[in-house]
């Protein structure tokens, strides 16, 4: 499909500016750029069609079943949509409330910024939640600036972050970049982190450890208590990745694990859409102890009713925001999170692990599992053995998922499984679907076990297939640049 | 494959000492795990480094992977071949896809290298 | 119960066939870190819960003309943008790790890779980060990985809030932030000159600076450049449509909030950070990048690459911890470029610039009211002086309808008096004159 450049006509305009209605200006031309921005010269209609265009060869969770492990991707409801482009919401200029009185012109973000507050914390075991985190990792991030500056105010000198093999790139990733040294914990036999191994680990050196529970291999670990437990007995603190609070919602909360740090994926759990890549939202939740450390701004209820911002923080990590996050998915989570309401909520994570666990136990004769056990929110297999000896990988089972016209599940990840394949079904999928995926699944391993040379060949329903990913690699060719590619 | 008279890290680095110098590069066992590389990170020139330090980065679509010193040494050479042709590492590890050579700067480092032997059997222990 | 499809027959059903109870499936998890009864109110149906948030929504001010900016604009946004953005293919999809799937975003974020290029003139841009100041946060980290070392040095032209964010990142780590006061409305060019050595990793600038004063930095990038170190600018992307790009001033990486290319202001988010750069900094660069390649069947095709910068692979070593990106905010700007178009974009841009400075020669008129930066050239921003507190005036002034400005005192000692006042090209002659009508009267 030609690009939306290739497709300009000189001349040809779509939206028409208004009118004039003052004196034209010429600034010194020093200033100004010599040749106008070369963007493309297209009507309404020919920008219409292309994105339209565009939008058909993308697949999201309104077209069919999206187990992507890890990523939750349940059916995002479309009021959240609506009532995010009110223009009580969509059109407040986020500098209002640093006017003398401007809060008072917000009280109504405000109250949203304050009720999610106090759902999040019901709902986690936090002491106080702040919003301000833009992603899953931004919160992080976040919960490892506030771990370091917890250090620093008890005169601690820590200098490293457990975490286990098992976890999210983003966990090793997050704690490097607040400074700290990470070491990696192995996961052990029964993939989840072992209470005797961590503690070959600890010294004084630690200034805590980020677990993900249930793991990325979707089991839950019992001993989670002891191991926070272990890690405060050494003065550190301890951070709880919710990227799989899916599985546990409504019925057991991080704060009662002993987690002093936890944040939260409001695109996962919390059903806010994902938008190809973004935006996400990654609020961070402490314990009573840490809150003095929390970001600028926070949202408090004065004794009046009225809500307002509290800036002077004298221990605070500082802004690592411009304003109070991205209040457009906060907002969205926090319809979700009303309409949901307690009974709702729990029976979220009842119909995830329900559809994870009937989907591991239909899928268990055709595919290796990795770990045999009761699972979450989410299940992982392998390849089998007669698979392997055929030349078939994991993306070749993902392929062929493609051309039976669903989304392939996440593979490759968690790494210590080898062609893993990480399914999350989440709790809105039904049973029919689920019956369906596993009908092909069942398939694609008969195939893969008796007839390989087709699977390599998938997919043949898209508009193209394996893309080279080597070639964009050693020839690089990342933007249709009037420098780069004179032709465009 | 392995070639005699190299010497080897765990990490899957080789070394050919020629006097002062060390001529250092990555295994056929490290390029066939990496897959097809598509950029060698080339240290500068005059770099100095101890023994394990981090010295280049070997990528793949899939991966990347720190190439560690496997002698203390000053970077006096590096392979610019593998700024536009990376894939030699891949078709002729041990030759053409050297990665660059060090002065060696501690002739004590070279000691706690493997022989082709112990690296051979390192390799079946895995 | 909302969003859930299987009906309780259905979940009867399916425990039965894998031979567990509701209660066993949550066995795992020890009876002590259950949970006992959650504080939560009942669920909402959908009429009520729009009902509530409309209220809610009310209790905001939308009733104000805007004449407030700080680097977050009111422009006007085509209704096409919105009917695009909102197609469901976009929108729930996730990042796109099965390219088969995923084209649709995947050469969207190519073409708006390729629109930040062509509007910077820089050579290589990312598919987004979060926001214009986490980007320029970004873009530092970004400096000091090319060059191995770790001073910077800072203008306070920047925009404040995105230098607070800075200095929070850098709290625990090893570097050296230098900051130079801004001289006359433009950034400390001779102090700057002075204070770059050859421990420098980078400047950061920022044009349109805070003031809405227009800088050229030609002088200050050829200082870095000759000591090794990288000059950063952050811009203001709907300026790009008339002013000097930052690439022809010598920048070497140029970052920018997105949220004037057709984003609402939303309350503050979701937004939109940009990066770009000379290409042989790409591999040091944070963020997911999208390439052009062919598939098995020579077709063309767009797909995630070097993706061995970042933390899914590299991990502790990634070039940055970002995931999840602003995709849907970077597919709303190329959806705003590609309506605006060469012409519009240029209209656009110079509208902003005729009404501001309509609005400056307007308000200037005053009685007491004086430019603050004199014979300084401005964008769509500029800075008034008031004989009074501009916090009180401001205030005075929503009171008739308007949100008028910015009081520069908040972030800039001896500024107390200053107004930073913004136009768009969304505000008329005559909201420009009900303004300065007001504003005598409060005065």
């Amino acid at each position: 499909m030609r690009l939306v450049f290739e497709k300009s006509v000189p001349g040809r305009r779509a939206v028409r500016t208004a009118p004039t209605d003052v004196p034209r200006i010429s600034m010194r031309s020093d200033l100004l750029r010599q040749e106008p921005a070369n963007l493309p010269e297209l009507s309404e209609l020919d920008v219409v069609r292309h994105f339209t265009e565009l939008s058909r060869r993308n697949f999201g969770v309104d077209n069919n079943f999206y187990p992507l492990g890890s990523c939750t991707m349940k059916y995002n409801p479309k009021v959240a949509e609506h009532i995010a482009s009110y223009p009580g919401f969509a059109d407040l200029h986020p500098l209002l409330p640093q006017l003398r009185m401007g809060g008072m012109l917000t009280q109504g973000a405000l109250r949203v910024l304050h009720e999610i507050d106090l759902l999040l914390c019901e709902i986690t075991g936090m002491a106080r939640f702040t919003t301000q985190p833009l992603a899953g990792a931004h919160g992080e991030l976040t919960g490892m600036m506030i771990m370091a500056a917890y250090h620093r105010e008890q005169g601690n000198k820590k200098t490293t972050v457990l975490i286990p093999d098992s976890a999210h790139g983003t966990n090793p990733a997050s704690a490097a970049i607040a400074g700290y040294r990470v070491v990696s914990i192995p996961s052990s036999e029964n993939g989840v982190m072992d209470v005797e191994t961590i503690k070959q680990y600890l010294n004084d050196e630690v200034a805590g450890l980020m677990l993900t529970c249930p793991n990325t291999l979707g089991l839950f670990n019992p001993h989670v208590k002891d191991i926070c437990d272990l890690i405060h007995g050494v003065d550190g603190l301890t951070y709880y990745d919710g990227a799989n609070l899916n599985a546990i919602v409504g019925k057991a909360r991080p704060g009662d694990f002993g987690f002093d740090i936890v944040h939260l994926n409001l695109h996962k759990t919390f059903a806010t859409p994902h938008g190809g890549g973004g935006p996400g939202a990654g609020p961070v939740g402490v314990k009573k102890e840490l809150v003095p450390f929390l970001p600028v701004s926070v949202v408090t209820k004065r004794d009046d009713g009225t809500y307002a911002l509290q800036y002077d923080r004298p221990k605070s990590i500082g802004y690592i925001a411009p304003f109070y996050g991205n209040f457009g998915v906060v907002l969205k989570a926090y319809v979700y999170i009303l309409m949901l309401g307690k009974e709702g909520l729990r029976r979220v994570a009842e119909n995830a692990v329900l559809n994870a666990n009937y989907v591991k136990e239909k899928l268990k004769g055709h595919y290796r599992i990795a770990f045999d056990r009761l699972c979450k929110h989410e299940c992982v297999f392998t390849i089998s053995e007669r698979m392997a000896q055929n030349g078939i990988r994991a993306a070749d089972i993902a392929k062929a998922l493609i051309d039976k016209g669903f989304h392939p599940p996440t593979v490759y990840f968690p790494t210590i499984v080898t062609e893993a394949m990480m399914i999350e079904p989440t709790e809105t999928e039904s049973k029919e679907t689920l019956d369906s995926f596993v009908e092909a699944m069942i398939e694609i391993a008969e195939q893969a076990e008796n007839e390989p040379e087709k699977l390599k060949a998938a997919p043949t329903t898209t508009v193209v297939c394996r893309p080279n990913e080597t070639a964009a690699a050693k020839n690089l060719n990342i933007a249709c640049s009037i420098i780069e590619s004179p032709a465009c | 494959m392995v070639i005699e008279g190299l010497l080897y890290t765990k990490d899957h680095e080789w070394a050919r000492i020629d006097a002062d110098v060390a001529t250092i590069g990555i295994t056929d066992y490290a390029q066939q795990m990496l897959g097809e590389l598509v950029f060698v990170e080339l240290p500068r020139i005059g770099k100095q480094c101890a023994g394990g330090d981090e010295l280049a980065v070997v990528e793949s679509t899939k991966a990347a992977n720190d190439i560690f010193a496997p002698v203390a040494g000053k970077v006096i050479e590096v392979n610019d071949e593998l700024e536009s042709q990376p894939e030699l590492v891949n078709q002729d590890c041990y030759n053409a896809g050297w990665i660059c050579k060090l002065q060696i700067t501690d002739v004590k480092s070279v000691e706690s290298l493997m022989d082709s032997k112990q690296y051979e059997e390192y390799l079946a222990g895995r | 119960m909302p969003f859930i499809s299987n009906t309780p027959a259905q979940r009867e059903q399916m425990l039965a066939e894998i031979g567990l109870s509701m209660d066993e499936l949550f066995d795992d998890i020890p009876p002590h870190l259950k949970a006992g009864e959650f504080d939560l109110p009942r669920g909402l149906s959908e009429q009520e819960t729009r009902n509530r948030l409309m209220e809610l929504a009310q209790k905001n001010a939308t009733h104000l003309t805007c004449f407030l900016g700080g680097g977050f604009y009111d422009h006007f946004i085509p209704a096409a943008v919105d009917a695009i953005v909102s197609r469901s293919e976009f929108y729930t999809a996730y990042t796109p790790y099965q390219p088969e799937l995923s084209q649709g975003v995947l050469q969207a974020i190519y073409e708006f890779q390729s629109m930040i290029c062509r509007l910077t003139e820089m050579e290589v841009a990312n598919a987004s980060l979060y926001d214009g100041g986490t980007a320029l946060y970004e873009a530092m980290m970004m400096a000091l990985r090319i060059t191995g070392r770790n001073k910077v040095i800072v203008d306070d032209s920047v925009n404040p809030i995105y230098r607070v964010m800075i200095h929070s990142y850098t709290q625990n780590l090893k570097i050296e932030l230098d900051q130079t006061h801004c001289q006359d409305g433009l950034a400390n060019h001779d102090r700057i000159l002075q204070m770059i050595d050859d421990k420098t990793a980078a400047v950061i600038v920022q044009n349109p600076n805070f003031f809405g004063c227009i800088d050229e930095f030609s002088d200050i990038a050829d200082a870095a450049h000759d000591k090794g170190a990288l000059l950063i600018v952050s811009t203001y992307p709907l300026s790009l449509g008339i002013l000097k790009t930052p690439a022809a001033m010598g920048a070497d990486i140029v970052t920018g909030e997105g949220q004037s290319l057709g984003i609402p202001m939303s309350f503050g988010g979701p937004y939109l950070g940009f990066m770009a750069s000379a290409k042989r900094y790409v591999r040091k660069m944070p963020g997911r990048i999208v390439g052009e390649t062919l598939d098995a069947s020579a077709r063309k095709a767009y797909v995630l690459t070097l993706q061995a910068r970042e933390q899914h692979i590299r991990r502790d070593k990634a070039t940055s911890n970002i995931c999840s990106n602003e995709a849907l905010c970077a597919l709303t700007a190329l959806v705003y470029l590609s309506l605006l178009g060469k012409e519009g974009l240029k209209e656009t841009a110079q509208l902003c610039a005729d009404k501001a400075n309509y609005a400056y020669k307007r308000l200037t008129a005053i009685p007491g009211v004086v430019p603050h930066f004199r014979g300084k050239w401005f964008f769509n921003e500029f800075v008034l002086d008031l004989p009074c507190e501009a916090a009180d005036v401001i205030a005075k002034l929503i009171e008739k309808r308007f949100a008028a400005g910015f009081p520069l005192g908040r972030y800039y000692d001896g500024m107390e008096n200053s107004i930073l006042i913004s136009v768009t090209e969304k505000r008329t002659k005559q909201e420009i004159g009900m303004l300065a009508e007001a504003l005598e009267s409060v005065l």
